[in-house]
């Protein structure tokens, strides 16, 4: 029997799964994104202060961030079985070279005139640091946090894989029964869920950034 | 006052910034370092601060040594002003002003009524206040970078090439301004510069540097033209080294003559005899409230009973108190009897400067 394209009364029956499969699909993006980001923010500061570390912890971040998806998941299972750290651990280690590169880029482009100035000022390393130039690096720092961000969703979707997946599970689900209708709803919501997050992140950078606004 | 003793900085590489330096910065005065690159002005005035730590000899600040104070509390008492200024681009300009005292910890109240003061003081309107430095122009950066060094009211200023940025006119104008508000301040300065011109209109006194960190002379700016130590010093100095001593004398500072002085009443002989005792050919006219008329050649009262019969003629150009001899000089060649008169502010006649007077202050 021929079924139609779209099914309209596979997704009125299906909200409650279709919801809980977004919900997944934002924690395991927010969780990765959060964790990666306070892991590569001290990586950074340390780049910084000790500058010998920089090249290092950034090629140790390019490896993770070249092995396969699907393989670094099967390396986890031995260790954390099927459960959400299978998905969270790798999801992880992806988003900490596009962190740890984009913090530092953007603490190191502060102009050398503006921290001379601070410095002559008076300001302690500390404190010349979180008042000048971690402000003057927001930019670049949310521009990274974009990449990482929409990458994870992207990459939340394997995971379906080793039984997590949010969004993945409804690709997974209209694949294995040849119904198209729950594969394309997987596909908007995670196209709509990444572009609101990267239009989200730029609301937070336009919020954090007044002086970058055209003059009014 | 800031003292220098034997001040030496050698790089890791040989580079020798700073060769035994010795010099006084007197307190309440401004001192200019210039020299062309390369020679260790930026070098020295870092080393002020401790931006820079020398290698050996001893740098004191107001009897302490300089080595002896956290960087950071040193700091807070020098305001500092660059040359690409370095205003905090995401902080608004009356934040960027109040960046000293925050670090040093004053109230709200007193901390917004100083950035008020300040944008007065520098000439500024409040408008800005909220603005961000980039909606402002490179001569406005310029000024809200003196504010912000001036903000704590430092005893100490360091300025590195502070209106290097600017265009030529804004320059001359922010050093004006400048100039005024230091007499005002009497702030203690170092000034770095590599105009030999900005180093003599600024300086009270003038550090010439040499490449490789030598001190070659320190000097007033007028012992500097008068008696240059070297020829290092006299090739720096350039050409017209003493027009460039005449630019720097006020015309009050010397003696003028009263010249021959009549009225249009008076009777001819009278104007003659005035003539002959100045030596001149010629009679200065004025009127009841001493107000210049102008002059008349004696040989043109022949036949007159009285300097108002003869044509009175009229004077371009007169010089004030506290123009300098190089614009009495200025006068002087384009008037046909050789001198400049010198008037008040109101226009009375106060006395004659001749080439005599010009020559005796430069012997």
């Amino acid at each position: 029997m021929a079924q139609s394209f779209f099914d309209w009364s596979w997704v009125m029956g299906n909200l409650g799964e279709i919801w809980a499969q977004l919900a997944e699909h934002i924690i395991l993006t927010v969780v990765p994104v959060g964790l990666g980001f306070l892991m590569a923010f001290p990586m950074a500061l340390a780049s910084i202060r000790w500058p010998r570390l920089y090249s290092p912890l950034l090629g140790v971040a390019g490896i993770l961030f070249s092995i396969p998806t699907l393989a670094l998941f099967v390396i986890m299972i031995p260790f954390t079985g099927l459960s959400k750290a299978t998905a969270i651990v790798p999801l992880t280690l992806y988003t900490l070279l596009i962190l740890l590169r984009n913090t530092v880029e953007g603490l190191k482009g502060v102009p050398s005139h503006v921290r001379e100035a601070a410095e002559a000022m008076g300001y302690t390393r500390t404190r010349q640091l979180f008042r000048i130039e971690l402000p003057l690096a927001v930019p670049v720092i949310v521009a990274g946090l974009r990449i990482a961000t929409v990458n994870t969703i992207a990459y939340v979707a394997i995971t379906a894989l080793i039984g997590q997946g949010g969004l993945g599970n409804l690709f997974m689900d209209g694949f294995l029964r040849q119904f198209p209708t729950p594969l394309i709803v997987g596909l908007v919501l995670s196209v709509a869920l990444a572009v609101a997050a990267d239009l989200g992140l730029l609301g937070v950078q336009y919020v954090l950034t007044p002086w970058q606004r055209n003059p009014g | 006052m800031i003292t220098f003793e034997s001040v030496t900085k050698r790089y890791a590489d040989g580079t020798v910034a700073a060769d035994e330096v010795s010099f006084e910065v007197p307190e309440g005065e401004l001192v200019v370092l210039v020299g062309p690159s390369g020679c260790g002005k930026t070098t020295a005035l870092r080393m002020v601060n401790r931006m820079i730590e020398p290698t050996d000899g001893r740098i004191t600040v107001n009897g302490e040594d300089a080595a002896s104070v956290p960087a950071p509390r040193l700091r807070r008492d020098m305001g500092y002003v660059i040359q690409q200024v370095g205003l905090f681009p995401h902080l608004t300009i009356a934040d960027n002003v109040a960046t000293v005292p925050s670090l040093i910890g004053w109230d709200k109240d007193r901390t917004r009524e100083r950035v008020e003061e300040l944008i007065d003081t520098v000439g500024l309107s409040q408008e800005v206040a909220n603005r961000y430095p980039r909606q402002l122009s490179g001569g406005q950066q310029q000024r809200v970078g003196v504010a912000r060094a001036l903000a704590a009211d430092p005893p100490i200023m360091l300025m590195d090439e502070p209106f290097g940025a600017v265009d030529p006119i804004v320059r001359d104008l922010l050093q004006e301004e400048f100039l005024r508000l230091q007499r005002e301040l009497k702030k203690t300065i170092i000034f770095v510069t590599h105009d030999i011109d900005e180093a003599m209109k600024m300086g009270d006194r003038v550090a010439i540097f040499n490449v490789g960190g030598i001190l070659e002379q320190y000097s007033t700016p007028t012992d500097l033209l008068a008696e240059p130590a070297n020829d290092f010093v006299v090739d720096f100095l350039g050409a017209e080294r003493n027009l460039k001593r005449l630019a720097l004398i006020p015309v009050s500072a010397v003696e003028h003559e009263t010249g021959p002085l009549v009225s249009r009443n008076d009777s001819s002989d009278h104007a003659r005899e005035a003539a002959r005792e100045s030596g001149t050919d010629w009679v200065i006219v004025t009127d009841a409230e001493n107000q210049v008329e102008g002059w008349v050649f004696i040989n043109e009262l022949d036949g007159q009973q009285t300097v108002g019969g003869a044509e009175v003629q009229p004077f371009e150009a007169f010089v004030t108190e506290d123009e300098s001899l190089r614009a009495a000089l200025d006068v002087m060649v384009e008037s046909p009897l050789n001198v400049a008169v010198r008037v008040d502010g109101d226009g009375r006649y106060e006395g004659v400067v001749t080439h005599n007077t010009l020559t005796g202050e430069l012997k």
